[in-house]
């Protein structure tokens, strides 16, 4: 099986914690017309970091880095989750049964349900945990 | 013990202050007679050559500053005609224009004499291979070392600077003893060095390294001597004065001042007093026989301080200690005086963060807070957030291991510090004393 096609390619953007610049950063993609799929900020003392699926990542990895940001690529995969109760159970189970840990993870309800996104420390073992016991994931083509 | 010298170098004080005397009167009557421009500082002064009765008086003459070079470019304050002239070099002019300094003979002579001592003082001599990576050409480092080296009976390497692996490679198969860089470059020389397999250390017959032409650390002493393997010399010198000149000697309490060629003061870089022995403040250092470009009382812009007492080598002239940093840009914090370059240098061996950076000094109560913006290289950039916290607390450890003093960092976007195309003003200090 080609695991590489549940890899998606997150952008990460280094952020200054100050007013103006999230709006700098959607303003970029927004001139780019990139969509922003699924979003998350995680904030530290003074700083953050921008982290987002997005309709053409290299367009917008170059329209920031040209804007002067720091930006690095993140390989992340999609869970389909069941958007009732015991859904993150499910996955997270899956993940904590293949002995695989979650560096960091964010969800959204989509179109057609519930949608969690997640960094791991081996995305092809996470891969095929998830699929091995009956879980769904997006392939990137979804996304990107 | 070995000297170059011993009549020199070991002279009663008493007769050295003599001599200094004798040279510093003669120098005085022979620029105020053949140099228009000491002629004229003199005259607004109002100091005549017959009012320097004693080497104290020295006092009484003005300074000179790098702009009167500047001002004067390229050669309008030189006393020596062209045709005595052997040689140039000229600064690299970072701060505006560049100063061009000349030489005679007797200049040159002296100027490796001085490195001859120097170069003895820390045990080099015949059967050393001094490995020259100083730049050559119009910087005085590469070629003044040379000279040096080559009148102590050394073998010279003279590899400049540059092409690291092929340095490395000619140290270990020439069997190079010493060096002569800067300190940084010689760190960045064991870098490449461990990446080729090679440990300085244990693969090489490197025992010394005269390092200096920029400010460094006692902290970063240490770093090269245990991590080298080898003893790191502090040399001192800048172009006016002839180029590097004064080394450390095997003693390595500071660097000695040979009280036949220069005479150094230490002033209290507020009232202009001399300062007793010990005492840091800035150096003002007076060539007592240059031919081609007399510096009398030359303001040279750095901190440091000066020890009087015979040397544990023998040596009786003074020695300065290693150069804090410099009069125009030092911080008070919390009574601890910082110097940019301190930090610089700090964060120039940190390679997760970027070239520029800024220090921000605010007064919280009654207590100083030194807060210091760097940003992170695109290629540390790490979309974990305790990657990047811990190259933030890295960057707090080592500048309060380099400083003595608490730090705030903070980490900035690429490319969103201010960048300077001539003198860095990296320093907001925003307490109202």
């Amino acid at each position: 099986m080609d695991e590489s096609q549940f890899i998606i390619k997150q952008i990460s953007v280094f952020s200054e914690n100050r007013p103006g610049r999230l709006a700098a950063i959607a303003h970029a993609l927004e001139e780019e017309k990139i969509n922003i799929l699924a979003f998350s900020i995680a904030e530290a003392n003074g700083f953050g970091v921008v982290r987002a699926l997005v309709d053409f990542p290299q367009k917008a990895y170059k329209k920031l880095t040209g804007l002067g940001f720091n930006v690095a690529f993140t390989d992340v995969i999609a869970v389909k989750m069941r958007d009732e109760p015991g859904g993150l159970y499910e996955i997270a189970n899956m993940l904590g049964e293949g002995a695989i840990n979650i560096e960091y993870s964010y969800a959204y309800s989509g179109k057609d349900g519930a949608v969690l996104i997640l960094r791991v420390d081996d995305a092809k073992k996470a891969i095929t945990s998830i699929l091995s016991r009956g879980g769904t994931l997006i392939p990137s083509s979804t996304f990107q | 013990m070995h000297f170059w010298d011993p009549r020199i170098e070991e002279m009663p004080l008493e007769e050295l202050r003599k001599m200094q005397y004798r040279l510093l009167k003669t120098l005085v009557y022979r620029l105020y007679s053949f140099s228009p421009f000491y002629h004229e500082r003199m005259r607004e002064q109002k100091v005549h050559p017959d009012d320097i009765r004693s080497l104290g008086d020295i006092g009484k003459l003005p300074y000179m500053y790098k702009r009167d070079l500047r001002d004067n470019y390229p050669d309008r304050i030189f006393t020596a005609s062209q045709d005595d002239l052997v040689r140039y070099h000229v600064s690299s002019g970072t701060t505006g224009k560049p100063t061009v300094v000349g030489y005679t003979q007797a200049d040159l002579n002296n100027w490796t004499t001085s490195l001859a001592r120097g170069l003895t003082s820390c045990g080099l001599g015949r059967g050393d291979v001094i490995q020259v990576s100083y730049g050559y050409g119009l910087f005085t480092g590469g070629l003044g070392l040379h000279y040096g080296a080559e009148r102590i009976g050394a073998t010279v390497l003279p590899t400049s600077v540059g092409n690291t692996e092929r340095q490395i490679e000619l140290m270990q198969d020439l069997h190079a003893t010493a060096i002569a860089c800067t300190p940084s470059y010689l760190l960045h020389m064991g870098e490449v060095a461990e990446k080729m397999g090679v440990s300085i250390k244990n693969d090489t017959d490197l025992r010394a390294g005269i390092l200096g032409a920029e400010p460094w650390s006692a902290t970063m002493k240490t770093r090269i001597e245990e991590g080298l393997g080898i003893k790191a010399y502090d040399i001192y010198g800048t172009s006016e004065l002839s180029g590097p000149m004064f080394c450390e000697c095997s003693a390595q309490k500071g660097f000695h001042v040979w009280g036949d060629l220069a005479y150094v003061e230490v002033l209290d870089p507020e009232t202009g007093e001399p300062l007793p022995s010990g005492e840091k403040g800035e150096l003002v250092i007076t060539m007592l026989q240059k031919e081609a470009l007399p510096m009398i009382r030359y303001k040279i812009g750095d901190i440091s301080s000066v020890e009087d007492e015979v040397c544990p080598c023998g040596r009786t002239h003074p020695r300065v200690q290693r150069i804090s940093g410099r009069v125009d840009d030092m911080l008070i914090i919390r009574g601890i005086n910082v110097f940019p370059s301190q930090i610089e240098h700090a964060l120039m061996n940190i390679p997760e963060v970027g070239d520029h950076f800024q220090i921000v000094v605010d007064r919280k109560g009654a207590l100083d807070e030194m807060l210091v913006r760097v940003e992170v290289s695109p290629e540390a950039f790490s979309d974990k957030i305790t990657d990047l916290m811990k190259i933030g607390k890295l960057v707090e450890h080592r500048l309060r291991n380099s400083l003595n003093v608490a730090v705030n960092v903070e980490l900035v976007e690429p490319g969103s510090l201010p960048r300077f195309e001539g003198k860095a003003k990296r320093v907001i200090d925003r307490r109202s004393l």
